[in-house]
């Protein structure tokens, strides 16, 4: 009786549209019913198998992507917005849905061989990483601020855990401890800027504040504006941006090599989905306040992680400093607030990420027992060793250095063109030098795997999950790099757009 | 204008000249380990093939037509406007052909010696690589070839080269890189201005561009000097030319012969089609500087060429100074230095080439090329030393050798457009027979005393190797006319295009109009276009020219 008082009678539930949220539902189903699977009948199932289910999960979200790409792109349907306008589905969404998704692909495959070389196997490690994709997920679809922050905590919290997996290294704790702590920190900041952009605009959701920005003239914008500076921090500290960069380094270094492929690319492809959702596509009208920032930011990032990756010694520093300056790429293309803009970014997204998980999975197998070998010194030699291996690692290599043929040319390319476009010359310029100077890295790394001689001849495993994701990379790295018509097409058909249920 | 003629080839040559040494490099890359001695004779077979065909353009090349020929063009990025597009003129016809023939000599010449395989497979990514650049039409595509050769021949010297080879292969590709990366910006910015001065969808197709001429004066200036950047790190003009010593003197022989003959042509060829093809008015503008710097470089690189102790860097240097002469000659802006430059290229790659073959000869005997431990080498290998003073008197430039027919219309070209500078440059032919002469007699005259003595003459393979060389020089020595009249109508038709676009811009043509003097190498068209120079205004007389 007492209840009765308190509770209203009818909960208003708002209509959910299951299949709009298919992906979110295959991944995080996927996990929870792994955890229960496992839990369960754990003992009684082969060890390969928690990576072939995590992979089969992730292609499942891809797949269940695409009935939303057919629908999105057909003229007649178009995008649409989703449980009481809190998810939208555009083209832009669904794109970095399948690219997310992908990267759990990936790194589940590349996790297998690592996992059971460092005695951690176990599917903790496979939930976490659907679990976090489905909040990277969320990010790509959030169609409000409050959906934005419950996707960017969902992704963040079981990226923490999985930076701290290895639990006999106490780097890994120390990435861990760093992530969460200065994570949480910037979880805050996000979180203040949503509260006060929620003051200055009275709403939450994109669509309702876009319209509002769009039919008023704010008198006084202060708090508007120190709600887009907040958001920015917040979002800048997930893509790495400098002066938010500072995390970077230590937590790539520590964290078990899968989680760092991971990490470079689909938690990067999230924070890059709510940085041009919410600025780019919202605030678009406010362009001109946060453009000047952002550039601040792009030339700071793309200068300091270049020249700080080629001061370092460890390679998986100066992936970390080098997946930074590529930061400064996709913030070049936010920068121009475009469509070819944000076309750029979902294309170097995606190539970066394939780029990056490749480069990884070389990382994580030269590493050897106990992810220690990360030093320059301990790739000599790798060319005579593990030839093919070493092939692989090039292409990367000089794909992120930006060498035609390879897909990394023609993201850099492009993201210069939507520079250019916008008359930033002098950010193109910025852009062009800190490649010059980022390819010194590429080239020191393949001088040692090449030129150089090493006496070190213990044999280097190469699991088969990794053969498979070194393949593919490759094969997708100079196949597209050749032919990118396919996936510019597809970058420049998935636009973002802002529509709530009528 | 003249609308610019676009023939197409009946069997598309271009694809499969820069097709056939890629799918070689596979071939070759995939030999089963124990087959690593058939390395050597596939990747041959696939560079005399691809030779094979550039010699077949050049027999289908049809003189009179000053457009393109041979072209080729396919969708690539359809949504930003690429495509692959490409087309041989007068300007690209002979070095195409050269790439096509320098690269099986280079593979034949030397033995790298380890790694067999690999070493084979990035000489011909490389050939594929630099015919790319030439037939490139298309500004991305060319961009694409212009910064791919980078990488083959950055492992080329990094794993096959001498001593200091991890330091001169990074310092090339950064260097190298650097310039090429604003270049990129700039490639950008002159599509995206273009598309809105003239008001069409994106296009990187280079004579759409070079024909419209949609940009404002500034921007073209601005852009140009991207490209120029770009174009002088690869030549290299003074002052950028500090990557060249160390990468020519530490690559491996065939590497030198391949950067000095194919690969610094393209930073002078690239000043010719894209710098005064796409900017009439900014070339103009700039070229009192570049002819400035030219000359810089032509006495500079002969003054430092006499300091050396290393015959491979003296070598080097002396590239500097003939590319220097090149770069005289393009920024004259009239046909005999336009002629005299290209003539000049084609002339650098045979006898640069065919030195530092000569060279590394020495050095696979000797191990050393420090000229103070070599001496007296006339007795052991006569004649290594008779081909030698061949090589060396055409690249004094020597009348009757080929080096001769360039530098004197470059100088000509160079006298008639600014003549003091041409005066100057002048000095340089005089210092080259000074440093040539005395590295030739410090190397072969004199006392031959240890190993010198002993060292083993030319191979028959080495001498076949050489042959086509000495022919070469002999024969563009004495009859140069079948180069120049296939170069003259597309030189004709560039110099035309500068004329239309820039106001008031003339061709500098002597005074007098008859006392060149070497109407003897001329062919009759442009006899007649002297003619009319004579009679008429220049203008006049150069459009008569390209129609």
């Amino acid at each position: 009786m007492f209840f009765a008082q308190v509770a209203p009678d009818s909960i208003v539930t708002p209509d959910i549209a299951w299949t709009a949220l298919v992906p979110h539902l295959v991944l995080a189903g996927g996990a929870i019913l792994m955890l229960m699977v496992w839990s369960l009948a754990g003992r009684w199932l082969p060890r390969w198998l928690p990576s072939m289910v995590t992979a089969a999960v992730g292609l499942g979200a891809a797949i269940g992507s695409i009935h939303l790409w057919r629908r999105v792109t057909d003229a007649d349907r178009g995008p649409f917005s989703a449980v009481a306008d809190s998810v939208g589905i555009d083209g832009f969404s669904v794109f970095l849905t399948v690219v997310i998704s992908l990267t759990v692909v990936f790194a589940a495959l590349l996790a297998d061989g690592y996992l059971r070389r460092e005695r951690l196997d176990g599917p903790e490690y496979h939930v976490l990483l659907l679990l976090s994709a489905a909040g990277g997920v969320t990010m790509a679809t959030a169609n409000d601020l409050i959906v934005l922050f419950l996707g960017l905590e969902i992704l963040s919290l079981a990226v923490y855990v999985l930076a701290g997996y290895h639990n006999r290294r106490a780097q890994s704790q120390e990435a861990a401890i760093k992530y969460f702590v200065l994570g949480a920190f910037s979880s805050a900041f996000l979180l203040y800027g949503i509260a006060l952009t929620y003051g200055a605009t009275g709403s939450t959701n994109l669509v309702d504040i876009n319209a509002y920005l769009r039919s008023t003239v704010l008198v006084d914008d202060g708090l508007l504006l120190a709600g887009f500076a907040l958001l920015l921090v917040g979002l800048g500290f997930k893509v790495s941006a400098v002066p938010f960069h500072t995390w970077t380094p230590d937590v790539y270094q520590g964290s078990p090599t899968p989680v760092v492929a991971f990490m470079a690319s689909g938690v990067k492809a999230a924070g890059f989905a709510a940085l041009l959702r919410v600025f780019v596509v919202t605030f678009g009208t406010y362009a001109d306040d946060w453009k000047p920032i952002l550039y601040a930011l792009a030339v700071a990032t793309l200068l300091v992680g270049a020249i700080l990756a080629v001061v370092q010694n460890d390679v998986k520093r100066m992936l970390a400093y080098s997946s930074i300056s590529h930061a400064g790429f996709m913030l070049i293309g936010v920068h121009a607030a475009s469509a070819d803009g944000t076309a750029s970014v979902l294309y170097y997204l995606a190539v970066y990420s394939v780029l990056v998980i490749g480069s990884f999975a070389v990382v994580g197998v030269v590493s050897g027992t106990g992810d220690g070998a990360t030093t320059v010194g301990d790739f000599a030699g790798l060319g005579a060793r593990r030839p093919w291996l070493a092939f692989a690692f090039t292409v990367f290599l000089l794909a992120q250095a930006g060498v035609p043929l390879t897909t990394g040319f023609f993201a850099k390319f492009y993201a210069i063109t939507a520079a250019v476009d916008g008359r930033s010359w002098a950010l193109a310029i910025v852009a062009m030098l800190s490649a010059v100077i980022a390819a010194y890295l590429y080239l020191r790394i393949m001088i040692a795997m090449w030129l150089e001689g090493s006496d070190d001849d213990a044999p280097i495993r190469v699991p088969v999950g990794t053969v498979v994701v070194l393949g593919v990379a490759a094969a997708f790295t100079i196949g597209f790099g050749i032919f990118p018509e396919p996936i510019v097409d597809l970058a420049r058909d998935a636009t973002p757009a802002l529509v709530n249920s009528p | 204008m003249p609308p610019v003629l676009l023939a197409e080839a009946s069997f598309p040559v271009i694809p499969a000249m820069v097709l056939t040494p890629l799918v070689g490099a596979v071939a070759v890359a995939l030999l089963p380990r124990g087959r690593a001695r058939m390395a050597q004779p596939l990747a041959v077979l696939f560079a005399v093939v691809t030779g094979a065909i550039s010699v077949w353009i050049l027999g289908d090349f049809d003189t009179a037509d000053a457009g393109f020929q041979f072209v080729s063009e396919q969708g690539w990025v359809d949504a930003l406007g690429i495509s692959w597009f490409a087309g041989i003129d007068g300007i690209s016809l002979f070095l195409v052909v050269l790439s096509g023939l320098l690269f099986p000599l280079a593979m034949v010449a030397v033995d790298p010696g380890h790694d067999h395989k690999a070493y084979f497979a990035w000489l011909l990514v490389l050939e594929a690589g630099c015919i790319g650049v030439f037939v490139a039409l298309d500004l991305f595509m060319f961009f694409v070839f212009f910064e791919i050769v980078l990488v083959p021949m950055y492992f080329l010297i990094g794993k096959w080269g001498h001593e200091d080879r991890e330091y001169a292969a990074t310092k090339f590709f950064l260097y190298t890189m650097f310039g090429s990366a604003l270049m990129l910006v700039g490639i950008v910015s002159l599509v995206v201005l273009h598309a809105q001065g003239a008001d069409v969808d994106l296009t990187f197709n280079l004579v759409e561009i070079a024909e419209t001429q949609a940009l404002a004066t500034n921007s073209a200036r601005l852009i140009w000097a991207t490209f120029a950047l770009a174009f002088a790190v690869k030549v290299p003009m003074f002052p950028v030319h500090t990557w060249l010593p160390d990468a020519h003197t530490e690559a491996p022989t065939a590497g030198s012969v391949i950067l000095a003959g194919v690969m610094l042509k393209m930073g002078t060829y690239g000043f010719l089609r894209f710098g005064l093809y796409l900017f009439p008015e900014a070339s103009t503008t700039f070229a009192p500087l570049m002819i400035t710097l030219g000359t810089i470089g032509i006495v500079y690189g002969a003054v430092v060429a006499t300091m050396q102790r290393d015959l491979k860097r003296l070598v080097a240097y002396s590239s500097i100074a003939h590319l220097g002469f090149i770069v005289l000659g393009t920024f004259a802006l009239n046909t005999e230095g336009i002629d005299g430059g290209l003539l000049q290229m084609v002339n650098h790659g045979i006898s640069t080439g065919a030195l530092f073959l000569l060279v590394g000869f020495i050095y696979e005997r000797r191990h050393t090329r420090e000229i103070s431990e070599l001496g007296g080498l006339q007795k052991s290998a006569p004649l290594l030393a008779g081909v030698f003073v061949l090589v060396m008197l055409s690249s004094i430039g020597l009348p009757g050798l080929n080096g001769f027919v360039g530098e004197f219309l470059v100088l000509v070209g160079a006298f008639n457009a600014h003549r003091w500078w041409a005066v100057i440059a002048a000095t340089g032919v005089i210092l080259a027979a000074l440093y040539l002469l005395w590295a030739y007699q410090r190397v072969f005259h004199g006392r031959a005393d240890g190993e010198n003595e002993t060292m083993p003459d030319l191979r028959f393979k080495e001498g076949l190797v050489l042959a086509p060389f000495v022919v070469a020089i002999v024969f563009l020595g004495v009859y140069p006319k079948p180069v120049i009249e296939r170069m003259e109508p597309a030189v004709d038709r560039l110099v035309a295009h500068i004329e239309t676009f820039v106001d008031d811009f003339d061709e500098p043509v002597a005074d007098d109009g008859a006392g060149t003097g070497f109407d003897d190498i001329e062919v009759e068209e442009h006899d007649a276009e002297e003619g009319a120079a004579d009679a008429g205004t220049p203008t006049e007389a150069a459009e008569g020219g390209a129609d």
